[in-house]
């Protein structure tokens, strides 16, 4: 796939050059977030600083609402912080405008979440093939690529299927095919499992972590599952708006 | 969706229909009017001329138009008519004017008697300022043109007086009286014409008045009738004489269309109102239900102006088949009404509805239709563009 001439255009660096195996691909400085809740200030995220290395598989946990998953966005470019940096392959995001951060949401993230949020009026094939025909692609070539992702996923068979003819698992799959259509060099995973079985988790995590390490595509995954945690490369643990370890 | 895009078929149709029979009745109404009474009328000289007209100067075009002619005073009739008819030659965009004689007479046929109005003309001239050719409905316009004591009576008179072509009658009044042979039958279709007027030869009513040289009025026919306003007060500041535009003359009946051509379109387009409120009901139940699906397509890319584009898209695709469909029912819906028989006599005379086919009524139709979509679909489409994904998506989960 050539590289997204947008990107080039918006964020001013080769895309087809992958950040070296040791320099961090994403790096967040003193990251501060807090929202009014009745006129009252609370404090989600005070001054996070974490970096990500890229290939790595790492794992945020954490109790609930000590801000994983508005770390999460944060990283992916969904929301801004109050403060703070945020460096995706060393150039600073927090300074690019809307457009650019949506361009970078599409070429260089994806996103994974607890509910597969797969689009139902589209099939298996067109949700997969989205991102890439935003991108620009053609039809053609969008399906082409989405089929052959489908095929590693196992889902070949079912390109054809709505999303809700699928199994929770199969779902679940075919969102993170959607996620590393266009070949990001980040995968943002909110809980992916937190809706499956024990089973279907565990080829989630083996799909995640052979993207991983395959594909050289870094994945932070936010999670309650401990086990699941401890086979990531890394685990950060939050507690309060704080990374404590 | 599918009701507010009948909504817009229908509002667009009703438009054009509406408009086109209003239209349609004003214009044929105005033509009548034109056809019958000319474009001015000059008639009675001023006493007093000052005051009536003013005269304005801007970026050295001059502009005339009416005071106020309430307190005026006249003498009755033309008193040179020659010298006005002069004058009247020197304005540009005059294409005929007829110097008229009128005065008033009975006309008796074989057994009954009845009080007529009659305007004596040159027919030559007379054919230049309106449509009397046309308006013949019996006889030859020859048989009125070669024979000085030949008659054209009103269809109504000629109803009531049982004439018919060719008959002979008799005209007392004035200095007394005379035969005359009715050469042929007119209808305008204004009753009020058509039951009270004759038309004779000039020579032949200044004759039967005892006046020579004299006339009671010039019509005057215009290559743009669109002008008589400013041209009526020009001839009435330069020459003194009483001119009356056909716009001022009808005034009343004009203002009655323009009512009715407006109230039409304020109710058809309440029933576009109705389908942009519809189709604004639908979108903006769209955004809410699809809020979540915004959200997910923010997550992978898709821009703010994508989010609000599939509504705008949306909102177009239904403006379209709207408007295609409302201008082609429109159109047919037209046709058929010219088609349905109806007799009206009165302010004119017509045997069906009329109809005109005026491509502004399509164009105002489209324009109205547009912007209450446009506004219908861009409301909720802004509002989607707005959405912001952490929220919705941290909401959800």
């Amino acid at each position: 796939m050539n590289p997204p001439r947008s990107l080039e255009k918006h964020f001013n660096y080769e895309v087809s050059k992958r950040p070296m195996k040791h320099s961090p691909l994403l790096q967040a400085k003193n990251l501060r977030y807090s929202f009014n809740e009745a006129g009252i200030p609370t404090h989600v995220l005070k001054d996070v600083s974490m970096e990500l290395l890229p290939g790595e598989i790492t794992s945020i946990v954490g109790p609930s609402g000590c801000g994983k998953s508005t770390l999460l966005y944060l990283l992916g470019l969904l929301d801004r912080p109050d403060s703070g940096d945020i460096f995706l392959h060393e150039k600073d995001v927090l300074k690019c405008d809307d457009q650019t951060r949506t361009v970078l949401r599409n070429h260089k993230l994806g996103f994974v979440f607890q509910f597969h949020f797969l689009i139902k009026e589209l099939s298996v094939l067109d949700n997969v093939a989205l991102p890439m025909r935003k991108a620009g692609h053609s039809a053609t070539t969008s399906h082409k690529k989405a089929r052959n992702v489908l095929d590693k996923f196992g889902l070949l068979d079912k390109a054809s299927r709505f999303p809700h003819k699928l199994s929770g698992g199969e779902q679940q799959r075919v969102a993170i095919a959607r996620a590393i259509i266009n070949s990001p060099s980040l995968i943002l995973a909110d809980e992916p499992t937190g809706n499956l079985d024990s089973e279907n988790s565990k080829i989630v995590y083996s799909v995640l972590s052979k993207l991983a390490t395959e594909e050289n595509i870094s994945v932070l995954l936010v999670t309650h599952n401990i086990e699941l945690a401890q086979s990531c490369n890394r685990v950060i643990r939050m507690r309060d708006g704080r990374i404590i370890e | 969706m599918a009701m507010s895009l009948i909504g817009i078929i229908f509002g667009i149709s009703f438009f054009v229909i509406t408009q086109a029979q209003t239209s349609g009745f004003e214009a044929f109404f105005i033509r009548t009017i034109l056809g019958t009474n000319g474009a001015i009328k000059i008639s009675d000289r001023f006493q007093d001329m000052d005051g009536t007209v003013s005269k304005v100067s801007e970026d050295g075009k001059s502009q005339f138009f009416f005071r106020s002619r309430e307190e005026a005073r006249y003498t009755e009739g033309i008193v040179f008519p020659g010298e006005i008819r002069n004058a009247l030659a020197s304005y540009q965009g005059i294409t005929g004017i007829s110097e008229v004689l009128e005065g008033t007479a009975e006309l008796s046929g074989v057994s009954r008697s009845f009080p007529v109005i009659f305007h004596g003309i040159r027919h030559h001239d007379h054919s230049q300022v309106s449509e009397l050719d046309n308006q013949l409905i019996g006889g030859v316009m020859d048989n009125f043109t070669t024979d000085p004591m030949s008659i054209l009576v009103g269809s109504r008179i000629a109803e009531r007086l049982m004439l018919k072509k060719g008959d002979r009658v008799v005209m007392k009044g004035g200095t007394g009286t005379i035969q005359l042979k009715i050469a042929g039958l007119f209808e305008t279709g204004v009753s009020q014409i058509d039951k009270n007027r004759i038309y004779i030869h000039l020579s032949t009513a200044r004759q039967f008045k005892g006046e020579r040289f004299a006339g009671s009025f010039f019509q005057v026919g215009l290559s743009n009738p669109e002008k008589a306003p400013e041209l009526a007060a020009q001839i009435q500041y330069h020459l003194g004489h009483r001119s009356v535009s056909w716009q001022e003359r009808e005034k009343v009946w004009l203002d009655v269309f323009k009512a009715l051509r407006i109230s039409s379109a304020i109710t058809v387009s309440s029933i576009l109102l109705l389908s942009g409120l519809g189709i604004f009901n639908v979108f903006a139940i769209m955004v809410i239900e699809k809020t979540r699906d915004i959200a997910i397509l923010r997550s992978m890319g898709f821009s703010r102006f994508d989010a609000s584009a599939v509504f705008l898209w949306q909102g177009v695709i239904i403006l379209f088949i709207g408007l295609l469909s409302g201008c082609i029912f429109g159109f047919i819906g037209t046709y058929f009404i010219s088609e349905i028989p109806l007799r009206i006599r009165g302010i004119f005379s017509t045997d069906s509805f009329v109809v005109n086919w005026d491509i502004s009524h399509y164009l105002w139709a489209i324009t109205i239709a547009s912007v209450f979509v446009i506004i219908a679909s861009w409301i909720p489409a802004r509002r989607a563009g707005k959405i912001e994904p952490a929220k919705i998506i941290r909401e959800t989960l």
